[in-house]
């Protein structure tokens, strides 16, 4: 059966049969890095419309539909257009990390994609600390936003970045403590046994309603990590104007429009491994039938599936609830979130240790 | 107590998002209720609402009438001087002489359309209509005479 594991397989069979160890393994790093850029580009692209057309539905529009059959084309048009545009850079711009800042938030999404798996068998780098990784290298992306706030040398750009390093800094804890009920759960931090775990049962299922309230906190504090609306504080168009990237133009904007969606894209992928068992099919504690039937659909259109559907849960987030004050998001987070993710941690750590959960 | 109101805060505030979430949930499923409208393409079938204002018109029924008595009521209405009433005396059959219009003139391009003049009308003798393709070549053709030639006042209007 052709399946992502096989072609992975059959492609370093080859490439070790052809070349010597250590030129098979760079062949591999440059194909690994050529699809990672390809699924960035191709994501961006997705996302954007997808975006588009969810709120154009929300509310009651019919969204792009010129370019293209439907407009589907509508976002590749656009790109085009920013990649013809100017790169500005203003006068009295730190000019150094003025350019450097869209890289930085590029490469921190880049880096996040390393440890998880897309498929069964098939991930780029299965570290024993994945979830560790994931949540050290994701509080990194405030740098670069802070750095492209700072150089701008523009209030507008300053207020925004300084909003959302406010608003990252806080909802790290309730998304790492979200994160940590299912690594008491599981007792590991890998990714693949973390998916393996959940072969009779997705966490979400099997972890009884102190699950349930850890993912809904998961995905609140993602979505103010990610600088999503609700929480897009740090952009807020009608106070900001743009926030961090106001001085931003042409393909350096792009950068930062991308990596917000490909943000949003990792977070909801982790979300789905943690919470939804990341490739593992749907399977029901013994019905072997049942589990049997779900197999047969491939474990990277699960993985899809459950991605998508968190993507879309965010973006309708996003189109239905008004943005926060700066007070409300900082409440919200230190007066609600973290307290019950707080006890909530702790009644799972009591459902872990007497083997309540399934 | 505070614990009391702390969980009937985030009750209060997870039930309300919800509902929100319902609303928006069933405008996404439900492609029925898309109000938006191709223009150009669906120019023959186009709906527009019911309060949509887009020039001012006088109707005229089958018989050429209008019930504008000519009270300036209008022209003493407009913010900005669009419209222009020239009234004339008639003889009635009874030999007394009655004001009536001459011509009531309309200035689309100072119109603000702001239906102060529809709204002091006493006998609703204009209205707003739902017109909007209203670009000439030529300046002068947006000042319209809304009295249609040869009208006269509808019988028992005062």
């Amino acid at each position: 059966m052709l399946s992502l594991e096989s072609i992975t397989k059959t492609t370093q069979d080859w490439l070790l049969a052809k070349f010597s160890p250590q030129i098979a393994l760079t062949i591999e790093c440059v194909i690994v890095i050529l699809l990672a850029i390809t699924l960035f580009a191709v994501l961006g692209l997705v996302l954007v419309l997808l975006e588009r057309k969810v709120a154009a539905r929300i509310q009651i529009r019919l969204g792009p539909n010129r370019v293209g059959p439907g407009g589907i084309f509508q976002t590749a048009a656009d790109t085009l257009k920013l990649i013809m545009k100017e790169g500005l850079t203003p006068d009295t711009a730190d000019k150094f990390l003025f350019n450097l800042a869209p890289f930085v938030v590029m490469m921190v999404a880049m880096l996040l994609l390393a440890p998880i798996a897309f498929a069964k068998n098939f991930q780029i780098w299965d570290i024993n600390i994945g979830v560790l990784y994931i949540s050290s290298i994701s509080s990194l992306s405030v740098i670069g936003i802070l750095m492209a706030g700072w150089a701008s040398n523009n209030k507008y750009s300053l207020l925004g970045a300084m909003r959302s390093g406010a608003q990252i800094v806080s909802y790290e804890l309730s998304a790492g403590f979200a994160v940590l009920t299912i690594v008491v759960l599981t007792g590991s931090l890998q990714i693949s046994e973390i998916v393996a775990s959940q072969e009779n049962g997705w966490w979400l299922f099997k972890g009884h309603i102190p699950v349930v309230i850890a993912f809904v906190l998961y995905i609140i504090a993602v979505t103010a990590e990610t600088n999503r609306a609700p929480f897009d504080l740090a952009e807020a168009e009608s106070e900001l104007t743009a926030g961090f990237h106001t001085e931003y133009s042409g393909m350096k904007f792009a950068l930062f429009f991308l990596a917000e969606y490909i943000n949003i894209f990792i977070v909801c992928t982790i979300g789905a491994t943690l919470f939804l068992g990341g490739w593992m099919p749907l399977h029901i504690g013994h019905w072997e039938g049942f589990n049997h039937i779900m197999d047969f659909i491939p474990s990277s259109v699960w993985f899809m599936g459950k991605t998508f559907f968190l993507i879309f849960l965010i973006m309708w987030f996003r189109w239905t609830f008004p943005r926060l004050r700066v007070d409300q998001l900082l409440n919200l987070e230190w007066k609600y979130l973290l307290p019950i993710s707080l006890f909530n941690l702790l009644l799972v750590t009591v459902i872990a240790i007497m083997g309540w959960h399934f | 107590m505070f614990l009391k109101d702390y969980i009937s805060d985030v009750y209060n505030g997870v039930t309300s998002l919800l509902k929100g979430m319902r609303k928006t949930g069933y405008y996404f499923t439900h492609s029925k209720e898309i109000i938006t409208e191709q223009y150009p393409d669906n120019r023959a079938t186009l709906k527009l609402a019911d309060r949509f204002k887009g020039e001012v018109v006088m109707p005229h029924d089958e018989q050429n009438e209008h019930t504008c008595t000519g009270c300036t009521a209008c022209e003493l209405a407009c913010p900005n001087g669009t419209i222009k009433i020239i009234t004339k005396f008639e003889m009635t059959p009874e030999g007394k002489k009655k004001k009536a219009i001459d011509s009531f003139i309309y200035r689309l391009e100072m119109c603000t359309l702001c239906n102060l003049c529809v709204a002091a009308c006493p006998s609703d003798a204009i209205k707003m209509a739902p017109n909007f393709e209203h670009s000439v070549f030529d300046r002068s053709k947006l000042t319209k005479i809304l009295n249609k030639p040869g009208s006269k006042i509808k019988e028992g209007v005062e």
